[in-house]
């Protein structure tokens, strides 16, 4: 009784919508619309897939480790047992090392570049410099394991005369480091961090160093008490973009920093880094745990570097609206 | 002491400055170091072999890539037989069809794709494709890699489509065009060279990566036919035999590593100069 109605309605009701909707697909504009909408959406399909292959592809890993997956640091395929502690240090500690030598040399430059630089010069050699954020990673990888590496054994007595007395620079060296990985990052980061910044930091309005050269400021106090404070937040969300980069790099990374999974206090010892292990075990991976361990580490990597782009948005917005 | 102060502003003033100069020297010396090693190192390593022939058994001296230059082509084609059609797409959407809150969702969700680490996406692939034909395949190395070109191929085109004036939309709707083809016969022939540049730098960019790869399309050291079958690629060479103990396979990969960088940069630099070319136009 009560089914009758609802049905009578629902086979009435879109018939005319219908046949206007019928008309407007001929007319080409719903179909434009429909052909775009459903690119567009199988974009947020693909993402959300993404997402939920590898929670479920880790879930024998989840389910057996828990929480304590992050903490514990024993890496031993023979006996099933997966820790993620020596990775999560070691792509952390290369990513730090990164933004330590990246930071002063890249926004240093980009200050160069912008404000001191005559414009000619300065547009050739961003576009050199940007033209290296083009270079491929296994290129980079390339270059690490050839040039640099040799470089920092010439170099490697004078770091350890000048802070063999910390730990971090104490112990044998072999070449491959968390030190050498630190080194490569770095050289990858800074052109992202320079061209980045130097737009930032060209987009402040002149009237201010008009303003604070006026009172008698020198160049560099311009620069330094004006200029960038007020470039401030724009020159952040660079760093934190290189850091996501650099946190998620993987050829690089694999192939100088001695794939060893121990937390060892000296830089020069090697090192693991998350995307490091995936890349290098993945393939060989035997049963089912030790795959789901990997896809784990994968989950981890993403959300960290989730997080790390979302406040790099965050401020380059905050940015924008300041700006405006 | 008036004098002094002033002294020691301007010597701060010029140390500093002297500084980012020297940074810059630095950094851009560095850049300029390494890749001219890589291309004088690289091109007395290339010879004709490395592009006709297969690359030969461990002790074996000779050989060459040609097998990897083949399979990195098919795998840029899938890659944007899959990854170019929902980018421009979705981009097309963004600049005309966009301006709600789902648009606002796809610009989120497009640049979270963009930050996500290539290796994470070649799990993703190696989930759904590798992990139920429990075999490595061109295929899946192609998704790996179309995946990749998805946002940048949405952003570009968004931007290039946004950058046409209004007036030509009008303009074409006032002669009685449908939005649809007002877009497609005015709009988008309007933004062509944008987008065909934006695509082209896209396939440079995924040309390089090696991650997704790795447990994607894995490798092969022969020919492979189909889809179906391991295929090797010309990053992925490069790592292995740069990791590899023999000094042959390290000269190959120096080889390797400057075809590829050459591509890469030629590309970028066409791009550059068409995308430099358009703005003086437009100004």
């Amino acid at each position: 009784m009560a089914a009758t109605p609802t049905t009578v309605t629902t086979s009435a009701g879109p018939a005319r919508p219908a046949q206007g909707y019928w008309q407007r697909l001929r007319g080409g504009d719903e179909a434009a619309y429909l052909i775009t909408f459903m690119a567009a959406a199988s974009i947020l399909a693909i993402t959300g897939l993404l997402v939920l292959e590898l929670y479920a592809n880790s879930s024998t890993s989840r389910g057996k480790f828990g929480w304590s997956f992050l903490i514990t640091s024993t890496w031993d395929p023979v006996n099933d047992q997966f820790g993620a502690l020596p990775f999560i240090y070691g792509t952390v500690v290369t990513s730090f090392l990164a933004l330590l030598m990246g930071i002063p040399l890249g926004v240093g430059a980009a200050i160069f570049l912008a404000e001191l630089a005559p414009p000619k010069i300065s547009d050739g050699l961003t576009f050199l410099i940007e033209l290296l954020a083009a270079v491929p990673s296994v290129i980079y990888g390339l270059l690490g394991v050839f040039v640099l590496i040799p470089i920092l054994r010439e170099i490697e007595p004078y770091l350890k005369a000048a802070f063999g007395w910390t730990p971090f620079f104490s112990g044998p060296f072999y070449g491959v480091s968390l030190f050498s990985a630190g080194v490569v990052l770095a050289v990858m980061i800074i052109p992202f961090i320079i061209s980045i910044s130097r737009e930032v930091i060209m987009s402040v309005p002149g009237d201010q160093r008009e303003a604070a050269l006026a009172l008698g400021a020198t160049r560099w106090e311009t620069t330094w008490d004006i200029v960038v404070p007020y470039a401030k937040k724009g020159i952040m969300g660079s760093i934190f973009l290189a850091l996501a980069r650099s946190l998620g790099e993987t050829m690089a990374v694999t192939m100088v920093v001695g794939n060893d999974p121990k937390i060892k206090a000296s830089l020069l010892a090697p090192g693991y880094s998350i995307a490091a292990v995936i890349a290098n075990e993945f393939t060989e991976a035997t049963g089912q745990l030790y795959t789901s361990a990997l896809i784990e580490l994968g989950l981890v990597l993403f959300a960290l570097t989730i997080v790390i782009n979302g406040m790099a948005r965050l401020m380059i917005i905050g940015a924008d609206k300041y700006k405006a | 002491m008036t004098n002094l102060h002033t002294l020691r502003r301007k010597t701060v003033n010029v140390v500093m400055l002297t500084v980012t100069g020297l940074c810059t020297l630095f950094a851009a010396g560095t850049l300029v170091y390494i890749l001219g090693y890589l291309f004088v190192h690289g091109a007395t390593s290339l010879s004709w072999d490395f592009f006709t022939k297969l690359p030969t058994p461990v002790g074996e001296s000779g050989g060459g890539m040609a097998n990897a230059i083949v399979g990195s082509g098919k795998l840029l084609l899938l890659a944007s037989l899959f990854g170019i059609p929902i980018g421009f797409l979705g981009g097309v959407y963004l600049a005309e069809f966009g301006g709600n809150t789902f648009s606002y969702i796809i610009r989120y969700v497009t640049d979270l794709l963009n930050g996500v680490p290539s290796i994470v996406i070649g799990i993703f692939a190696y989930t759904l494709i590798v992990l139920p034909q429990k075999h490595f395949s061109t295929l899946a190395g192609g998704l790996a890699l179309g995946v990749m070109m998805i946002p940048i191929a949405v952003r570009s085109t968004e931007e290039f489509l946004r950058a046409i004036p209004n007036s030509l939309r009008e303009g074409a709707m006032a002669l009685g065009a449908s939005k649809a083809k007002a877009i497609l016969t005015v709009i988008i022939p309007a933004a062509k060279n944008g987008i065909m540049t934006g695509i082209m730098l896209n396939v440079a960019r995924v040309a390089g990566e090696t991650a997704p790869l790795l447990f994607t399309s894995f490798g092969n050291r022969y020919w492979s036919s189909g889809w179906e079958q391991p295929i090797s690629a010309l990053p992925v060479m490069i790592f292995t035999y740069a990791i590899a103990p023999y000094e042959d396979w390290h000269k190959q990969a120096w080889a390797a590593g400057f075809v590829l960088l050459s591509l890469v940069l030629t590309v970028n630099i066409i791009a550059r100069a068409i995308l430099s070319n358009k703005k003086h136009v437009a100004r």
